[in-house]
């Protein structure tokens, strides 16, 4: 019994090797023209379930909105089919599914959530011509091949990491800071990443940076480094990573009488932040995200509403960018009036308007625009600027 | 010398952490010969103990240690009844292998019932006034950290070196059969030791929770593995070692960060393991079989 059990495992996953094989190497699925009225599938391809099933939830359902408000408005010209299906939080998974989306006749992919997710989903994209537009893709460099070119049809909405970093280097430098530490998790690409940008572009803009300590992801004792660092001088602090380490960072900092500036990327961006640090040290506290529901515009207030009414919840920046790009999905739909090539072609000479801002796309197929950088006053968001990552 | 200073107060506060938990592992190891991969996670399931008495039940801090040390004590008796006892005579690698699968049990239940997310404890749990001393800073709660370890070592040596049940750990720790031939109930013996050892790490784990301030399912890994090699570092059985090698790593840890680069205070932790396997496999005071539990 045990045997056969083993021997039918060992086949089947042949089969599914096999499976996957051809299909891998299969060829361009036919452009089609469409006219007025058309129904239009869009593949929905999310991490439902698995470990990053909360950023694949809610991007899911900021599509699903998308799609639904698009549905019913007055002068849509298509009938949009959304067909969603669950990638379990595995790049392998991910890949099996776009290939079967695609397969299904999908116009674009919208998805996956995560950077290593959906850049095993970009291959298929330019073997069978289907757009994928990537709403959270932050890696660098992470819509370009191995020669460096960027993957023809995968596009991001979201900023990248290095973009951040830099963005907020300009935002230290226009506070009139000139020395910096940065303190960062070693053992995060995400966290690594930032700092070295951050460095190279704060030294850049002239400003210098006097000492850089590491930390590890799961550390809670940072008394050490801190202490060492309160002795130095310095007038801006920079933590790269996330929130459940710069939460206890800046307890420990401020506690420790380090009151100079602390910035931080958007991997502070948590409720869990305010826990974690107090809300009484959470003050002259920055960091750069791409969303924030403080001095909200129009339009973003009544994507707010129609989110809570729809799913009796609180949109994240998740859904919010899930939302724009299939907003932008969407426009760029109905710009080329066809799929495949044409549709690409629109995609990439698209202007669009969404609730992150204005954009068109640059070479590396990722959105030109500007960073939000936050104040934290008393745990609270206040005071959101826009800052141009590439200002000299 | 402020700088100093400062630094040792930090390496003192966590090395008191490490040592609590390092005295469970030498307990365990001393009387039974097995390496306890569990009891990192009886450490995590006291601060979760702790956060669950003060945040619903609004215990104060006092109470919710007691009552994490006592849980954890019983849960430390039940892990030995039910994994550890039907294993006593089988290989050592046997009960080892099951140390991890328990520890894996522990830290996913917890995970499966109370999320993976990390936890806070209430703000007001705990006074947290810092004084200076001429520049140099300690707060409430690193003295307090002090005094709890430096009571319970006390009385922790009092209990192995005073007591009926303290001769009859060493007596067994020496030679089972032995002491069971002079009447002592070795079962017993056994299930005491992993109750002190628990509640040891069950105080740990809400002095950690209460003092970082965030908790989580998987936090017993890294400390309970540095603990264990404060234990090696001190000669694994050997309870006044597990004390002075929680502190040396703890210390030389944060002088590592202090003085060096940050980036290898985890590395110095294995290199000192690494560097006591090979000179001194005993240990600093290992060779030390009387007062072996």
């Amino acid at each position: 019994m045990k045997g056969n059990f083993w021997k039918v495992l060992a086949s089947g996953s042949i089969v599914a090797s096999m499976l996957v094989g051809c299909s891998s190497g299969g060829t361009a699925q036919e452009a089609v023209k469409l006219s007025e009225g058309d129904t239009v599938k869009i593949g929905l391809n999310y991490e439902l379930s698995g470990n990053v099933a909360t950023y694949g939830q809610a991007m899911d359902k900021g599509t699903q909105l998308a799609i639904k408000q698009y549905n019913e408005s007055d002068d849509a010209k298509y009938k949009i089919e959304a067909v969603s299906m669950d990638n379990k939080s595995d790049s392998a998974e991910a890949t099996s599914i776009a290939e079967k989306l695609m397969g299904e006749g999908v116009a674009m992919q919208i998805g996956p959530a995560t950077s290593g997710d959906s850049i095993a989903t970009y291959p298929s994209s330019e073997n069978n011509k289907v757009p994928v537009l990537s709403p959270a893709v932050t890696q660098n460099g992470g819509m370009l091949k191995e020669d460096g070119t960027a993957y023809e049809y995968a596009w991001r909405i979201c900023f990248e990491d290095s973009a951040q970093a830099s963005a907020m280097a300009v935002f230290a430098k226009d506070l009139g800071k000139t020395k910096a530490v940065v303190y960062s998790d070693a053992a995060n690409d995400y966290a690594k990443g930032l700092a070295e940008d951050f460095v190279a572009k704060f030294e850049d803009l002239g400003g210098e940076v006097v000492a850089q300590e590491n930390y590890t992801s799961g550390d809670t004792d940072f008394n050490a480094a801190l202490s060492k660092i309160k002795e130095l001088d310095f007038d801006v602090l920079y933590v790269p990573g996330y929130y459940n380490e710069s939460g206890l960072i800046i307890k420990q900092a401020r506690e420790a009488g380090i009151t100079q500036t602390i910035l931080g990327p958007d991997g502070m961006d948590s409720p869990k932040l305010a826990e974690l640090a107090g809300k009484e040290n959470l003050n002259d506290v920055y960091f750069t995200t791409a969303y924030t529901t403080v001095d909200a515009s129009d339009e973003l207030t009544s994507f707010i509403e129609a989110y809570k009414a729809e799913y009796d919840e609180e949109p994240d920046m998740f859904s919010v960018l899930a939302y724009d790009a299939t907003n932008l999905g969407l426009q760029a739909l109905e710009e080329a009036g066809e799929t495949g090539e044409a549709l690409n072609e629109a995609i990439k000479n698209i202007e669009f308007t969404g609730l992150t801002g204005s954009f068109t796309f640059d070479e590396e197929h990722t959105p030109l625009k500007k960073v939000l950088v936050v104040e934290l006053e008393n745990g609270v968001q206040v005071n959101p600027v826009e800052v141009d990552p590439n200002a000299e | 010398m402020i700088q100093f200073l400062q630094q040792m107060i930090n390496g003192l506060s966590l090395g008191s952490i490490y040592a609590l938990i390092a005295l469970g592992y030498t307990m365990v190891y001393g009387i039974i010969k097995l390496i306890n991969f569990a009891h990192g996670d009886v450490y995590m399931l006291g601060a979760f103990v702790a956060f669950y008495a003060t945040t619903f039940f609004h215990l104060n801090f006092f109470v919710a240690l007691v009552v994490a040390m006592v849980l954890c004590g019983v849960l430390g008796v039940v892990i030995e009844r039910i994994a550890y006892k039907p294993l006593r005579h089988a290989t050592r690698i046997t009960a080892l292998i099951t140390a991890m699968g328990v520890s894996y049990v522990l830290e996913y239940t917890t995970q499966y019932f109370a999320g993976s997310e990390v936890k806070t404890f209430p703000t007001d749990l705990l006074d947290n006034t810092a004084f200076s001393f001429g520049g140099v800073r300690i707060t409430m709660m690193q003295i307090y950290i002090f005094v709890i370890t430096i009571v319970l070592m006390i009385i922790l040596t009092y209990i192995v070196n005073k007591t009926k049940m303290g001769r009859a750990m060493r007596a067994v720790s020496v030679d089972e059969d032995a002491a069971k031939l002079m009447g002592i109930n070795v079962d017993t013996t056994i299930s005491f030791t992993f109750f002190l050892g628990s509640c040891l790490a069950g105080v740990a784990g809400v002095l950690v929770g209460v003092y970082y301030n965030s908790i989580n399912p998987l936090m017993g890994m890294t400390p309970g593995l540095k603990a264990f090699i404060a234990a090696v570092f001190g000669g694994i059985g050997n309870i006044p070692g597990a004390m002075i090698g929680g502190l040396f790593i703890g210390i030389a840890e944060t002088l590592v960060t202090a003085y060096g680069s940050s980036l290898y205070k985890d590395a110095i932790v294995y290199v000192i393991l690494i560097l006591v396997l090979i000179l001194k496999p005993d240990g600093l005071l290992g060779k030390n079989v009387k007062e072996k539990v």
